[in-house]
């Protein structure tokens, strides 16, 4: 695709330049040097180098918080992720965060004869089923294991908390033992070959197994598989993200209402960008939060729509300004008088996490909260304890 | 598997370890030649990308080989090293790589017999076990 073809498909040509998205991008109120309203014009005018060879196009978190005020409906995000598979071919990939390794994970997950162990932390504990029609996508996980454990993060410990509320709802999911990365990271950083070839394989293997339904407990990996893959592959089945099924089984009544037990705790929760502006799930996680006997749901300052982003998105130009995004995100989070800060999304928790360990805090200390997946939250209320930072 | 040659590159800090190849060389000892070696300022600066771009390219073993715990020039490279390599050695797992395809080593600078039986057993072990899963991938790319 050229520049010209990205213009045109994401509605950059009714540009007013009135300059809505800058105002309310949360990557602009630090950096002042980033401004989509300039990338913007930038290429309309025809400035390609400009663009593509500028740090700043790898610093949007394509939170989708611009189009949402966008009178003329332009998908940036979208034009961004379009800009930077041009920027990938003339060498720029942007400034990965945790040396790249993720990247090249994902980069090496191409790789045709692959036969990976992704699923050695499997137990006993959990039930799941060859024949089944469901199938639980497993994602990053095992591989964030090793990576974030310093910062106290277990991504697997939100997989079994949500196989674990599987099994209690009767169902027993099927998982991949040879799934790929999804490619949300390859595809938002503009590495379509990558992104190309692992949506092939996956949709290979899912035909195979002949699910009609996956369910995610990532937003990211939900979004690259309802929008991102049609696109790209033919994927013949119904999907679903772990909070939307959940609320589903509430609102029927089911026996996991029952099952709720009381956690006295106030809370608030963090809307994921990948799952609340791309996808419009809002009311989903508060239905569980509410059906929680005990937990009391405040709102912060910013929600919903308006909710400010964990500060990176991708593992992309990770800097001082995201830590700054993300001291003002867990600062709005203190003031509720929360004292648990729910996410429906890992990366969430990383960055969150990752910025209440920070040695490095210049101006003053980050705040600090405890932040848990909302799955987490709900395994604990069944009694079935997904500790979420325990570990082995 | 006849007449497979195995690639392996050598991550070798620049006060021990690539010192002792300098000196199984100038002392004649014979190593196979399938080894490349990077020399680096420490074992502590081995970073998990390099080691993953190497496999990336197609090799079929990394060695990472430094000073010994107390030798480092730097206080405390060695250590790092290995929490780094603890690490990455999990990620390997989960991607189905043999755990032989990557080795840690503590090589002296007066060791240069010891650098030469670590390449002649890695290259060894690298013959049994065949070509890298990420040769084909690779290969479809060249």
């Amino acid at each position: 695709m050229n520049l010209e073809d990205i213009i045109k498909d994401t509605n950059t040509y009714y540009c007013l330049e009135c300059g809505k998205c800058t105002s309310v991008c949360p990557v602009a109120r630090y950096d002042k040097c980033f401004s989509p309203r300039m990338i913007i014009e930038n290429a309309l005018l025809g400035f390609e180098d400009e663009l593509v060879l500028d740090r700043e196009l790898f610093s949007c978190l394509t939170c989708y918080m611009c189009q949402s005020e966008c009178p003329s409906d332009v998908d940036f995000p979208v034009f961004v992720r379009e800009a930077r598979s041009l920027a990938q071919g003339k060498g720029q990939h942007g400034i990965c965060a945790h040396s790249g390794q993720l990247q090249s994970l994902a980069r090496l997950m191409t790789s045709p004869n692959l036969k990976q162990k992704r699923l050695e932390w499997l137990s006993q504990e959990h039930r799941v089923s060859e024949k089944s029609d469901v199938l639980f996508w497993v994602g990053c996980a095992p591989y964030f294991e090793p990576i974030f454990e310093d910062i106290g993060f277990s991504a697997l410990g939100i997989t079994k908390a949500s196989l674990k509320i599987l099994n209690s709802l009767g169902i027993e999911p099927k998982l991949l033992p040879n799934e790929r990365c999804c490619g949300h990271d390859a595809l938002w950083t503009g590495d379509v070959d990558t992104f190309k070839k692992l949506a092939e394989y996956n949709a290979a293997q899912i035909k195979e197994a002949g699910v009609k339904k996956i369910v995610f407990a990532c937003p990211e990996g939900y979004r690259t598989f309802k929008l991102d893959y049609p696109d790209y592959v033919d994927l013949d089945c119904e999907v679903q993200h772990i909070s939307e099924l959940l609320a589903e089984k509430i609102a029927e009544n089911s026996h996991l209402s029952g099952k709720l037990m009381e956690i006295k705790k106030k809370v608030t929760y963090q809307d994921p960008c990948r799952l609340g502006r791309h996808l419009g799930v809002y009311d989903a996680p508060r239905k569980i939060l509410e059906a929680i006997p005990g937990i009391e749901l405040v709102e912060m300052k910013h929600s919903g729509l308006e909710a400010i982003c964990c500060g990176t998105s991708a593992f992309t130009n990770c800097d001082s300004y995201s830590n700054a995004l993300r001291a003002e995100r867990l600062s709005e989070a203190v003031e509720t008088g929360a004292e648990l800060l729910i996410t429906a999304c890992p990366k969430c928790q990383t960055h969150f996490r990752c910025a209440q360990v920070d040695k490095g805090e210049e101006h003053r200390p980050t705040p600090k909260i405890e932040v848990i997946d909302l799955i987490n939250l709900v395994a604990d209320a069944i009694g079935e304890g997904g500790k979420s930072s325990k570990k082995k | 598997m006849a007449g497979f040659e195995p690639q392996i590159i050598a991550f070798c800090c620049n006060w021990c370890t690539y010192a002792a190849a300098d000196l199984a060389g100038t002392s004649r000892m014979q190593y196979p030649a399938n080894v490349r070696i990077v020399r680096v300022m420490c074992s502590g600066m081995v970073n998990p990308l390099y080691v993953l771009k190497a496999f990336e390219g197609g090799v079929d073993g990394v060695l990472i080989a430094g000073c010994h715990l107390t030798d480092c020039h730097y206080i405390d490279g060695p250590t790092k090293c290995d929490a780094m390599v603890d690490k990455l050695r999990e990620m390997l797992h989960v991607l189905g790589l043999e755990d032989e395809r990557l080795r840690r080593e503590m090589v002296a600078a007066s060791e240069g017999v010891l650098f030469a039986r670590v390449i002649k057993e890695m290259v060894e072990q690298l013959k049994k076990i065949g070509p890298s899963p990420f040769k084909a991938r690779t290969e479809a790319l060249a």
